[in-house]
C-alpha cells in the first residue's frame, strides 16, 4: 500500500493524471472506510486557513485543514459552524482528526440541520481535482451565486468520487449568546414524535429535537439572545405541558449535552454495526420498529434515525421498501452496500456523472455505486 | 446578445410536429397560432424577442413526458416555461423550439403539517404556495420581489432568492425533493419528503440548472411556521461607506435579521419622489428587519441600533407598529417602479463580499461618468446581492448597447473583487457571455459535462448559460443529429 500526500493543487493533480490504478481518498481517516491495499491520497498537507472574514460570514480553508483547528478560530470571533458536524472518529474507534475537506465530502450534517441547513447549505464554493486531473472550480466565497451549475452541491456528499477537493469556502454564523434544553421525560417513540412535531411547528425556533430510546427522554434545543431564549422556553413548556415531567438544562449542561451527541454518544457502547436512516419524521416510529434496533435514538425532528444491529445484518433487507435512505456508518461488509441503492433512473444519471468526472474510475471505486 | 442561427429544417417541419404533438395531447393544450405565439416571445429581459415554433402547455406529469418524448424522437429544441418573469432572458425561445410551459399545472398536492412540507405543480406561483398554507400558520420562505406573478418552477430553475433569504436562504435550501422529466421522456422522482439524499446530490444540482437538464414538474418545498411578528428599522448615513461598515458589524454582532436592505442617494431620491415614503435626503439608508415575539423584536431593534449609533447615522427610525413598518418599506418595495418612472431600466444581480462595498459602489460612480448614463443602487446587502438598476432610453438609438456595455464592467467588477455575475436571476442570455470571466476553460468544461448527461444532444434551452462558441460544438452536434 502506498500513501501519497500532495502538498498543493498542481501536485494532487499530476497525481491523479499519471495514476494508473484505484485510488482511496482520505481526509483525517476518521471513518476506515477501506479494507483494501489500493493506494491512498490523503489531504493532509493541504492544510491551511486561507481566508476568514468574520463580518461577512466566510472562511476559505484548504480541505486537509482539521475540523477542530477551524472550529477553536470561529470560537475566538464567537462564530460556528451552524450545521454542527457529526464526529465519528471515537465511535469508530479512529485516531485522526476529521478535515473541513471530509466534512463536506459526506455532508456531514448534525441536529441542527432541520434548523440551520445541512453542510450542503453552508458550502459555498470548492475548487477541485476531477479523475483526469482537471483543477475545477465552483461557486465562490459570496453567500448567493447562481452563475451556473451548482456542482458544489454535487461535490458535497459525493465521497470523494467524483473529485478529490482541495480548498473549500464555506459561510459561518455567530455562535449563541444562551442555549438552553428542554427535557420532557419518560415519552414514548410515538409521544416523542408527535411532541417534536409540534415544538418544530410552532414560532419558537428549536433548534434540535433528539429523543434518547435508552432514557426516554426527548431534548428540544432553544438558542439565542437571553431574553428570547427565556421567553420562547416558557413559551414551550406551555405548549409542550401534556407530555408531563419537564425539567430544563443550563447553558453549560446544554453545551455538554449537544456536543457528546455530535460524538454519536448514545451509541458509544454499542459495537455492533451503526446506521442512519432519514424518513420523513411521521414515519419515524414505524421505521425504528422495522430496522428491529437494539439501540439508538431519534433526531431531526424524528425523522433521521440512528440505530446499531448486529454486525452484517442486512438492514435493507428488514426495512423492505421505504420513502427515504440508509446508510450504514459503521461495519464493513461484501454484500450489502453502504449506501442506500439508488432507484434504477436515479443510479443511471449518477453513474453518467461518475463517467464525466472520472471515466477510469479511479476515485474511491464500488464506495457509492 | 446573439442567439444561434433558427435551423430552417425544423420550422419547416412545423406541421408534422404539430401533427405528432395533436395526436397525444389535449387539443387546447398546443398553440400554434401565429398571434397567439407572440405572447410567447419573451420573458421580462424583453429588449429579446423571438416567438417560438409551437407552444404546449401540459396539465400534467404524463403529458410533458409525451410532448418532450416526440420532441426528442424529432430533434426539435426545448424551452421550458414557467411564468416568463426570467430577468435573464431564461426563458426566450428559438424560432426552431417548442415551448414547454407548465403554467396550468397550478394544484395543490399535498400538505403535510407534521412533516412540514407542500407538494405542489410547478406551474403554481411562489405567492400562492403561501397562502395555500397560510391558514395554517405556516408559509414558503424563498420571496423574491416577483412572487406574485413567477412560478415554483421558475424558482427552482433559477434557483431565486427573496429580501427573507439572509435568514431563510434561497429556493434550493428550501426545495425537498422534484419530479423531473428528462428529453427523453422519462419521468425521474428526486428526494422527498425527507432530508438529503442517498447518494449524489442531484437534486442540488436540477435546482439553478435554467431549464437545461430537464423539465420540473412537481416540487415538495419546506414550509416554516410563521413568525409571531416582524419589524423593521430604517437608518440613514451620510456614506455608502459608513452604511457598508454598519452593515458587517450587524452581522457580527450575531443579530440574525431576516432582510438587510440597502439604497444609495440616486435610488433613495428616485423612490421618494414616487412612493412619498418620506425617507431622509441621505447618501445610503439601510432597512433591517427583524423577526420575533414583541419583545424580542424591541431587543434586537434596539441591539441594531446600538449598533447604528456607533457609526454616526442621520437618522433611526424604528417601526413602531405595522402601519410605520408599512411605510418603511413603501418606498423599497417599489424602487423598480420608480425608477421606471424615471426611464427605461436594466436590473443587474451581480454578489460581491460583503466588505468589498464601498469601494464597488464608489467604481460604480465612476463607471456611471465613463458611460453617461445615471444608476442607482438598490440591493439585499446582508448578503452582498446587489441590484445596480441603469438607466437608459430604449428609443435612443444605441444606448441599449452602451446600457449592456456598462453592465458588462459592472458585473466584471464584482467578479475581481471575488464576487460572482449572478446571486439569484440566473445566467439565462443576460451573462452568458460573461462566464468566461469567471470561469476558466475547464470549469466551464465541467459543467457542460453535467449535462451531456443528463441532455446528450443538447436540445435542452442549449442556447443558454454558456457562451455559444463554448458550448458550440455540442450544440453542432445536434445539427448533425438532426441532419441523420
Ligand atoms: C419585477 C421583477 C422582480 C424580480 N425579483 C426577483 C427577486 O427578488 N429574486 C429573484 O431571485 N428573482 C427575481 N426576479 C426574476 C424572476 O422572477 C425569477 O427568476 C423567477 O424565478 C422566474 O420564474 P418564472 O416562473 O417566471 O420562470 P421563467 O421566466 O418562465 O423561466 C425562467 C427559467 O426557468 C426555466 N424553467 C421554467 N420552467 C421550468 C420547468 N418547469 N422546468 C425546468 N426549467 C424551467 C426556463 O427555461 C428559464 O430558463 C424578478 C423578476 C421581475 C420581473
Amino acid at each position: 500500500m502506498s500513501l501519497f500526500q500532495p502538498t498543493d493543487e498542481q501536485d494532487l493533480s499530476d497525481m491523479l493524471r499519471s495514476a494508473d490504478a484505484p485510488v482511496r481518498v482520505l481526509g483525517g481517516d476518521t471513518r476506515g472506510e477501506y479494507s483494501d491495499p489500493a493506494t491512498q491520497i490523503s489531504t493532509a498537507k493541504m492544510s491551511g486557513i486561507v481566508d476568514y472574514v468574520p463580518g461577512a460570514l466566510t472562511m476559505i480553508a484548504k480541505s486537509g485543514t482539521p475540523l477542530s483547528e477551524i472550529e477553536a478560530l470561529l470560537a475566538k470571533e464567537g462564530q460556528q459552524l451552524a450545521f454542527e458536524p457529526y464526529r465519528l472518529g471515537a465511535l469508530l474507534g479512529r485516531k485522526g482528526s476529521s478535515t473541513i475537506g471530509g466534512v463536506f465530502a459526506t455532508n456531514a450534517s448534525g441536529s441542527r440541520r432541520i434548523q440551520a441547513g445541512a453542510a450542503r447549505d453552508f458550502l459555498l464554493g470548492v475548487r477541485f481535482v476531477d479523475g483526469e486531473g482537471h483543477l475545477i472550480k465552483n461557486g465562490g466565497r459570496v453567500m448567493k451565486n447562481v452563475t451556473g451549475y451548482d456542482l458544489v452541491k454535487l461535490m458535497c456528499g459525493s465521497w470523494g468520487t467524483l473529485g478529490i477537493m482541495s480548498e473549500v469556502a464555506f459561510k459561518t454564523l455567530p455562535a449563541p449568546e444562551l442555549t438552553q434544553t428542554l427535557v420532557l421525560h419518560q415519552l414514548d417513540h410515538a409521544q416523542a414524535v408527535a411532541a417534536m412535531s409540534q415544538a418544530l411547528g410552532s414560532s419558537y425556533e428549536v433548534s434540535g429535537t433528539v429523543y434518547l430510546c435508552a432514557t426516554q427522554s426527548l431534548y428540544l434545543r432553544v438558542e439565542g439572545f437571553s431574553n428570547s431564549v427565556s421567553y420562547r422556553v416558557t413559551a414551550l413548556r406551555a405548549l409542550l405541558g401534556e407530555y408531563g415531567e419537564q425539567e430544563v438544562l443550563d447553558h453549560d449542561a446544554s453545551l455538554a449535552f449537544w456536543s457528546d451527541l455530535r460524538d454519536v454518544s448514545p451509541l458509544k457502547e454499542d459495537k455492533g454495526d451503526i446506521w442512519r436512516i432519514s424518513v420523513q419524521p411521521s414515519d419515524g416510529v414505524e421505521t425504528f420498529e422495522r430496522a428491529g434496533f437494539r439501540t439508538g435514538f431519534y433526531d431531526w425532528s424524528g425523522g433521521l434515525i440512528w440505530g446499531s444491529v448486529a454486525a452484517g445484518t442486512d438492514l435493507r433487507a428488514r426495512l423492505g421498501h421505504f420513502e427515504g435512505h440508509a446508510t450504514r456508518l459503521r461495519g464493513l461488509s461484501e454484500t450489502v452496500p453502504k449506501f442506500q441503492p439508488q432507484p434504477e433512473a436515479l443510479a443511471r444519471l449518477s453513474q453518467g456523472l461518475r463517467k464525466q468526472f472520472d471515466p477510469r474510475g479511479l476515485l474511491n471505486p464500488g464506495l457509492m455505486g | 446578445m446573439q442567439m444561434p442561427k433558427a435551423d430552417l429544417a425544423i420550422i419547416a417541419r412545423k406541421s408534422e410536429i404539430l401533427a405528432r404533438l395533436a395526436a397525444v395531447l389535449p387539443q387546447d393544450s398546443i398553440i400554434s397560432d401565429t398571434g397567439e405565439l407572440r405572447a410567447y416571445e419573451c420573458d421580462a429581459l424583453s429588449a429579446y424577442r423571438c416567438p417560438p415554433l409551437l407552444v404546449v402547455l401540459p396539465k400534467t406529469t404524463e403529458e410533458v413526458a409525451a410532448a418532450l418524448r416526440i420532441c426528442n424522437e424529432l430533434r426539435v429544441p426545448v424551452v421550458p416555461r414557467g411564468a416568463g418573469t426570467s430577468l435573464a432572458g431564461g426563458a426566450l425561445p428559438t424560432a426552431d423550439c417548442v415551448v414547454i410551459g407548465v403554467a396550468r399545472m397550478t394544484e395543490v398536492l399535498e400538505a403535510d403539517y407534521d412533516n412540514r412540507y407542500i407538494r405542489v405543480q410547478t406551474g403554481r406561483t411562489n405567492l400562492s404556495v403561501s397562502d395555500a398554507v397560510s391558514e395554517h400558520d405556516f408559509f414558503y420562505a424563498p420571496d423574491p420581489s416577483s412572487q406574485l406573478a413567477c412560478a415554483i418552477a421558475g424558482n427552482i430553475a433559477m434557483n431565486s432568492g427573496g429580501a427573507h433569504c439572509l435568514k431563510y436562504g434561497v429556493t434550493s435550501n428550501n426545495l425537498m425533493g422534484v419530479t423531473l422529466v428528462t428529453m427523453t421522456g422519462e419521468i425521474v422522482k428526486v428526494g422527498g419528503a425527507y432530508l438529503d439524499s442517498e447518494g449524489l446530490d442531484l437534486l442540488g444540482l436540477i435546482c439553478g440548472s435554467e431549464g437545461q437538464l430537464g423539465i420540473v414538474t412537481e416540487a415538495t418545498l419546506r414550509i416554516l411556521p410563521k413568525p409571531e411578528g416582524a419589524r423593521p428599522v430604517l437608518i440613514g448615513f451620510d456614506s455608502n461607506e459608513v452604511a457598508g461598515a454598519c452593515v458587517s458589524d450587524i452581522i457580527k454582532a450575531g443579530v440574525l435579521p431576516v432582510a438587510i436592505e440597502f439604497m444609495d442617494r440616486p435610488c433613495i431620491r428616485a423612490t421618494d419622489a414616487f412612493s412619498g415614503a418620506g425617507y431622509p435626503d441621505c447618501m445610503a439608508l439601510l432597512i433591517v428587519e427583524v423577526e420575533g415575539s414583541e419583545a424580542e423584536i424591541e431587543d434586537q431593534l434596539n441591539r441594531i441600533i446600538q449598533i447604528a449609533e456607533s457609526h454616526d447615522p442621520v437618522e433611526v427610525r424604528k417601526a413602531r407598529d405595522a402601519q410605520d413598518a408599512a411605510r418603511i418599506w413603501l418606498g423599497r418595495k417599489s424602487a423598480f417602479g420608480a425608477m421606471g418612472q424615471i426611464n427605461d431600466y436594466m436590473c443587474l444581480d451581480g454578489t460581491i463580499p460583503v466588505t468589498e462595498l464601498p469601494f464597488v459602489l464608489r467604481r460604480i460612480g465612476e463607471l456611471s461618468q465613463e458611460f453617461g448614463l445615471d444608476v442607482g443602487n438598490v440591493f439585499h446587502a446582508g448578503d452582498g446581492n446587489m441590484h445596480p438598476l441603469i438607466l437608459y432610453n430604449a428609443n435612443k438609438e444605441g444606448e441599449l448597447e452602451t446600457c449592456e456595455a456598462f453592465g458588462a464592467e459592472i458585473l466584471k467588477l464584482c467578479v475581481e473583487v471575488g464576487g460572482c455575475l449572478t446571486g439569484e436571476h440566473g445566467v439565462g442570455i443576460e451573462k452568458r457571455d460573461l462566464m468566461s470571466h469567471q470561469f476558466s476553460q475547464d470549469d466551464l468544461e465541467a459543467q457542460m459535462r453535467v449535462k451531456d448527461v443528463f441532455d446528450p444532444a443538447w436540445l435542452l434551452n442549449g442556447a443558454k448559460v454558456f457562451p455559444l462558441e463554448a458550448s458550440e460544438r455540442r450544440r453542432l452536434d445536434l445539427a448533425r443529429y438532426a441532419a441523420e
